[in-house]
């Protein structure tokens, strides 16, 4: 047993350690150190609380086994999942960081003796309001989460799901929460605290239902903030200052990757979150209104350009991930360094369904991360570059954003792949993108359709170089 | 008048907030995806809370009502823990520089 002031200092040193992992983050030379930080702060945050409880009979022994067991599904997970998957994957953690913060929550508020909160029916006045907002919170992510895993995963469909009086109703099961709130610190009742949980759960789902698929790095970063408060709730309940500033890290962290999404998009925070992107009327409007002509071509006229090419940028999207196709694009590109062209990669911030998801697909097909550029980096080389490769991304690549005040991409920043001598666009059909709008770029005189799947594509044109 | 320990807490939340914000802004945007499961990982740091609700129980019943709701938390956690971190250290592991090409 140590004292309470002790495991204070120790829990002061983990949140520090927490801090250090992601300010290792800043480049990838540190970044290893960094995760290193990390895994040591935990390691003396979970000793600490061992030494402070002091009690290491047969409940302790079932805390090990409970760990383990927990840790064994985690690390089998994290050995097994493929790259591509990682959206669905934090989505799923998330989740779990939420159910957690709710049982902890809940565990407090059934036995306050045990941290010293009070007792049952008479818990201190702040201790209830922080743990019913860490409780809410957590299961407003839980269901949150799960949904945008089930969204990500493909088992419930990417499409906004919308219905009359959402808004309003939305609202309401919002208010209700604070007045629930209100009610369990007067009443302090069980019955209340339940009430107030499974309304919570309600919300999270209604939340993110009408939220479509490739607005998904909007709502994993919100996500990720909402894990964050909820740990930062339970940390003001336990008195714990690693979990406080912890989750203040957290909660910051993914306000900040929100915003930086919406800005990708030119969308307010609130627009994403009221869902249902490129209304309808837009999209009727546009539709079959001209068909206009393209210039489709195959592998080997793609070849036969990137051959006689200087310099090639790349503009990878969701497209990729989906096929699959950042080995044989490594492949690709490989071949035309042979042949001493300049490859580089464009990446447009909302490029994929989390941020940085392209990052770190073409990290894991073994592109040197310094061949890797974000828009603001490279958008002006478009300009003296040869052939721009367009493989999975559309709508970011769209030049109505820059012209056209009436759709409703207008504002948002787009690679000015146009600007290239000539683009190569691999794509499965002519569709419109997430947003429901034509690509100018398909009907460009200089664009050069290639109508099939990413990775096959890819691995003729390589063939054919 | 004694200051209560609630506003020193306050006080730690509120600057760290503001550590976090200016800490995060300086996160390279190409580990962005890196930055979101070690985030995942380190908020599991929840899991303190799980383990002094699961040892609340007295020796004679380990498992009641509430300490249930502490081991199940912990092995939720530990999914975190162990699968973020891990997760992490296995995307940071492919980051690499061009000097370093075969």
């Amino acid at each position: 047993m140590i004292s309470a002031n002790l495991s204070a200092v120790f829990y002061l040193i983990s949140g520090v350690l927490f801090i250090l992992a992601l300010r290792g983050l800043s480049s990838p030379e540190t970044s290893r150190q960094g995760n290193f930080f990390g895994i040591l702060g935990m390691i003396i945050a979970i000793t600490v609380t061992f030494f402070s409880i002091g009690n290491f009979s047969t409940g302790f022994v079932f805390v090990v086994i409970f760990l383990l067991a927990g840790g064994l599904v985690g690390a089998f997970i994290a050995y097994k999942i493929p790259m591509t998957a990682m959206p669905e994957l934090v989505a799923g953690f998330h989740s779990l960081v939420g159910l957690a913060a709710v049982f902890v929550a809940i565990s407090a508020f059934l036995n306050p003796d045990a941290f010293n909160l009070g007792t049952p029916g008479n818990i201190k006045l702040g201790s209830l309001i922080e743990m019913s907002i860490g409780a809410a919170v957590g299961a407003i992510t839980f269901s949150g989460s799960i949904i945008a895993f089930l969204k990500l995963q493909g088992i419930m469909s990417g499409s906004p799901i919308t219905f009359k009086g959402q808004h309003p109703l939305n609202v309401i099961i919002l208010t209700s929460i604070f007045v629930l709130i209100y009610l369990l610190c007067k009443s302090q009742s069980s019955n209340i605290f339940w009430i107030l949980l499974v309304v919570s759960f309600l919300i999270g789902f209604l939340l993110i239902i009408p939220i479509g698929g490739a607005d998904m790095p909007v709502v994993i970063s919100m996500l990720n903030s909402y894990s964050g408060w909820a740990a930062a709730g339970i940390g003001f309940t336990l008195e714990n200052t690693a979990l406080i500033i912890t989750g203040a890290l957290v909660g910051s962290s993914g306000a900040i990757l929100s915003y930086i999404m919406c800005k990708g998009m030119n969308r307010s925070f609130f627009n994403v979150i009221l869902g249902g992107f490129g209304g309808t009327d837009q999209l009727g409007a546009k539709k079959n209104t001209e068909q206009r002509p393209v210039k489709s071509g195959n592998a080997d006229d793609a070849a036969f350009l990137m051959k006689n090419a200087s310099s090639v940028i790349i503009v990878p999207g969701y497209g990729m991930a989906v096929a699959q196709a950042q080995h044989a694009l490594r492949e690709m590109v490989d071949t035309l360094k042979k042949n001493d062209i300049k490859v580089s990669y464009a990446i447009h911030p909302v490029a994929g369904r989390m941020p940085g998801h392209m990052n770190v697909l073409l990290a894991e097909a073994n592109v040197p991360y310094d061949e890797v550029f974000e828009l603001e980096e490279i958008n002006n080389d478009f300009a003296n570059a040869d052939v721009a490769f367009v493989i999975g991304a559309n709508d970011v690549t769209n030049p109505v954003a820059k012209t056209d005040p009436q759709s409703p991409i207008y504002g948002m920043p787009v690679l000015d792949v146009e600007k290239c001598k000539s683009v190569l666009f691999v794509k499965r059909s002519l569709s419109p993108g997430y947003a429901g709008i034509d690509n100018d770029l398909f009907y460009k005189e200089n664009t050069l359709m290639l109508f099939a799947d990413a990775k096959k594509m890819t691995e003729d044109i390589t063939k054919n170089l | 008048m004694e200051i209560d320990p609630f506003i020193f807490r306050l006080s730690i939340f509120i600057l760290s907030i503001f550590v976090g914000y200016y800490v995060v802004w300086s996160v390279t945007p190409s580990l962005h995806t890196p930055l979101m499961s070690v985030t995942n990982a380190i908020s599991s740091v929840i899991i303190v809370g799980a383990i002094i609700a699961s040892l609340s129980g007295n020796s004679s019943s380990i498992f009641n009502e509430s300490s249930i709701f502490g081991f199940l938390a912990i092995s939720l956690a530990a999914i975190n823990i162990f699968g973020g971190f891990l997760v992490t250290q296995r995307m940071l592991a492919m980051y690499k520089k061009k000097k370093g090409k075969k």
